[in-house]
């Protein structure tokens, strides 16, 4: 097995100490692994995602990234350290323009030439043409699928060795959700890790290499995210099989 | 025909020193979310500053009909240095301890009264109560258009003020730190996951609301006199202006400033005087029924 990129170890987090909302969670993700995190509303995923960027209170347990102890520390830092993130909410800069929204994202490349700045920004409108085409315009300007992309783009201009990204596809339509898992999967193609949170839960694992189901804040169920898309506790739950909860 | 065009004059000339002012406390206000009523202070002590150079340097031969040469533009700009430094210093022993503990903002705007009556007696201890000046020389107003009057030294300040907010401008716009600035104001958080460090930012807004609030508070000095009481008098104006011209944006504060500068002016031609200020923020009042974000305020999406 190859050593793993993040690795997530028994984490306690949560918005206000001594009321934690994970409760001890164990993860990893590999290099140019996508890996997904379901669990029904309430599981503690996206708390877990805030609290692997130092954005929530990590209570204990250790996070490391490439063996590095990336714990508790404060989110710029995180991002330093080779990881991008995507929030699900406000996830552009709505008052900047695209442009400005990806030097926002490249703050870090400071020292390193203007070349390198003007190359990722070429990169970026490579990978999304849509966003070239309106560099100059306001970020509030985008449809919710641009934002995404916008966002992706952003998140990726450090070129961080894992993105992290808070359901990625809330809100789009069925045509835009499967264009933003192609996303994903081209990110690691390019060689970067990803791990995500996602409702859409048949569309994620079609699309990951392996899976954790949260429930209440702890481990639920791991494996390949194809043997989880057969598994059918996790049908039943999520993936509109048969109507029965997952007890 | 000739007082209302030195009201405008006069209006826009004191519009432009509260638009100095009015630059930090906006920033302040879109960054750290909470009102700094010790800002009005930050126009005094660089006031007080800039005097305390002149005492060592001397305010300069007086050049091309200014009251004053080089001596009290390096002044200025050491001045406005020290209360950068001042108002973060301020922002380290008080603010940033508060900001970490979860205090709530209204929290910080009650430390903030406090700190600027100390602030304010700070200068009356060194400095008492009296009037100062940069300097004795006397100016000569001159007639720009029929019936108007400025005096140079009030042209001077008008371009440089102007220099200063297009300079800033360009700043924001196009600078790594400015862009890191303006994505903070919007989304602190989306802002450090993209690496910028906001103490950084924060850091930098101080230094940017203090220098200029220096320099605004020269300019008080220097169009007539230096006293105590220069930026406790301006304090409501210069909030009249920041709000008005809308959180955050830097035309706001400066169209902000000009509006309260001409109302105040403008106003004193058809009602008492007594009635100015009143008048100034029934004026406020008006923009903000019309428009709750102010002038050129934006309102943010995605802010809970």
């Amino acid at each position: 097995m190859i050593a793993p990129l993040l690795v997530v170890d028994r984490l306690v987090a949560g918005y206000v100490r001594g009321l934690p909302i994970v409760h001890g969670v164990s993860i990893t993700v590999a290099p140019r692994e996508v890996v997904t995190v379901i669990g029904p509303n309430g599981a503690g995923k996206s708390t877990l995602l805030k609290a692997i960027v130092g954005l929530v209170e990590v209570e204990s347990g250790r996070i490391t990234l490439s063996g590095r102890d990336i714990t508790g520390q404060p989110t710029h830092e995180v991002v330093q350290a080779g990881v991008g993130f995507v929030p699900q909410t406000g996830n552009v800069f709505t008052t900047l323009t695209v442009a400005e929204n990806l030097r926002a994202g490249a703050h870090l490349l400071h020292g390193q030439g203007k070349a390198l700045l003007g190359e990722r920004m070429e990169r970026a409108y490579a990978m999304f043409p849509v966003l070239g085409e309106k560099r100059h315009e306001r970020a509030r300007t985008l449809s919710g699928g641009q934002r995404q992309m916008l966002a992706m783009a952003r998140a990726m201009m450090t070129e961080p060795a894992l993105v992290v990204l808070d359901e990625p596809t809330a809100g789009l339509s069925p045509l835009l959700v499967d264009e933003v898992f192609t996303r994903v999967r081209g990110l690691a193609a390019q060689g970067v890790a990803v791990l995500m949170v996602e409702q859409n839960a048949k569309g994620a694992l079609r699309r990951s290499d392996r899976a954790y189901v949260l429930a209440e804040g702890r481990n639920r169920i791991e494996g390949a995210a194809e043997s989880l898309l057969d598994n059918p506790e996790v049908s039943a739950a999520f993936l509109g099989g048969h109507r029965k909860a997952l007890s | 025909m000739g007082m209302l065009g030195q009201a405008i004059a006069d209006g826009v000339l004191t519009g432009a020193v509260i638009s100095l002012g009015a630059i930090g406390i906006s920033f302040t206000m879109q960054i750290m979310r909470f009102a700094n009523f010790a800002h009005a202070e930050l126009l005094t002590w660089g006031g007080y500053l800039a005097l305390v150079v002149v005492g060592f340097i001397g305010a300069g031969l007086p050049t091309a009909g200014l009251s004053f040469g080089l001596g009290l533009l390096a002044a200025a700009v050491l001045a406005a240095a020290l209360t950068g430094a001042l108002a973060w210093g301020v922002d380290r022993l008080v603010f940033q301890r508060l900001r970490r503990s979860g205090a709530h903002h209204l929290t910080l705007v009650f430390a903030s009264f406090g700190i600027g009556l100390v602030m304010r007696h700070v200068i009356v201890l060194f400095w008492g109560h009296g009037s100062r000046f940069y300097t004795s020389e006397l100016q000569i107003a001159v007639e720009v258009l029929p019936g108007v009057r400025v005096l140079p030294d009030q042209v001077f300040i008008l371009a440089i003020t102007i220099a200063i907010v297009v300079a800033l401008h360009l700043w924001l716009r196009h600078s790594r730190t400015g862009i890191a600035m303006r994505a903070t104001a919007e989304s602190p958080a989306l802002a450090q996951a993209s690496g910028i460090e906001v103490e950084r930012v924060i850091r930098a807004t101080w230094f940017i609301g203090g220098g200029l609030a220096a320099l605004s508070g020269i300019f008080v000095g220097l169009t007539p006199q230096l006293n105590p009481e220069i930026g406790g008098s301006l304090l409501l104006a210069l909030f009249a202006a920041a709000i008005r011209g809308g959180i955050g944006s830097l035309p706001g504060a400066v169209v902000g400033g000009l509006l309260v500068g001409l109302a105040e002016n403008v106003m004193v031609l058809v009602v008492s005087p007594g009635y100015k200020q009143s008048m100034s923020f029934g004026l406020l009042l008006l923009v903000l029924l019309l428009r709750p974000q102010g002038l050129f305020g934006e309102r943010r999406e995605g802010d809970r």
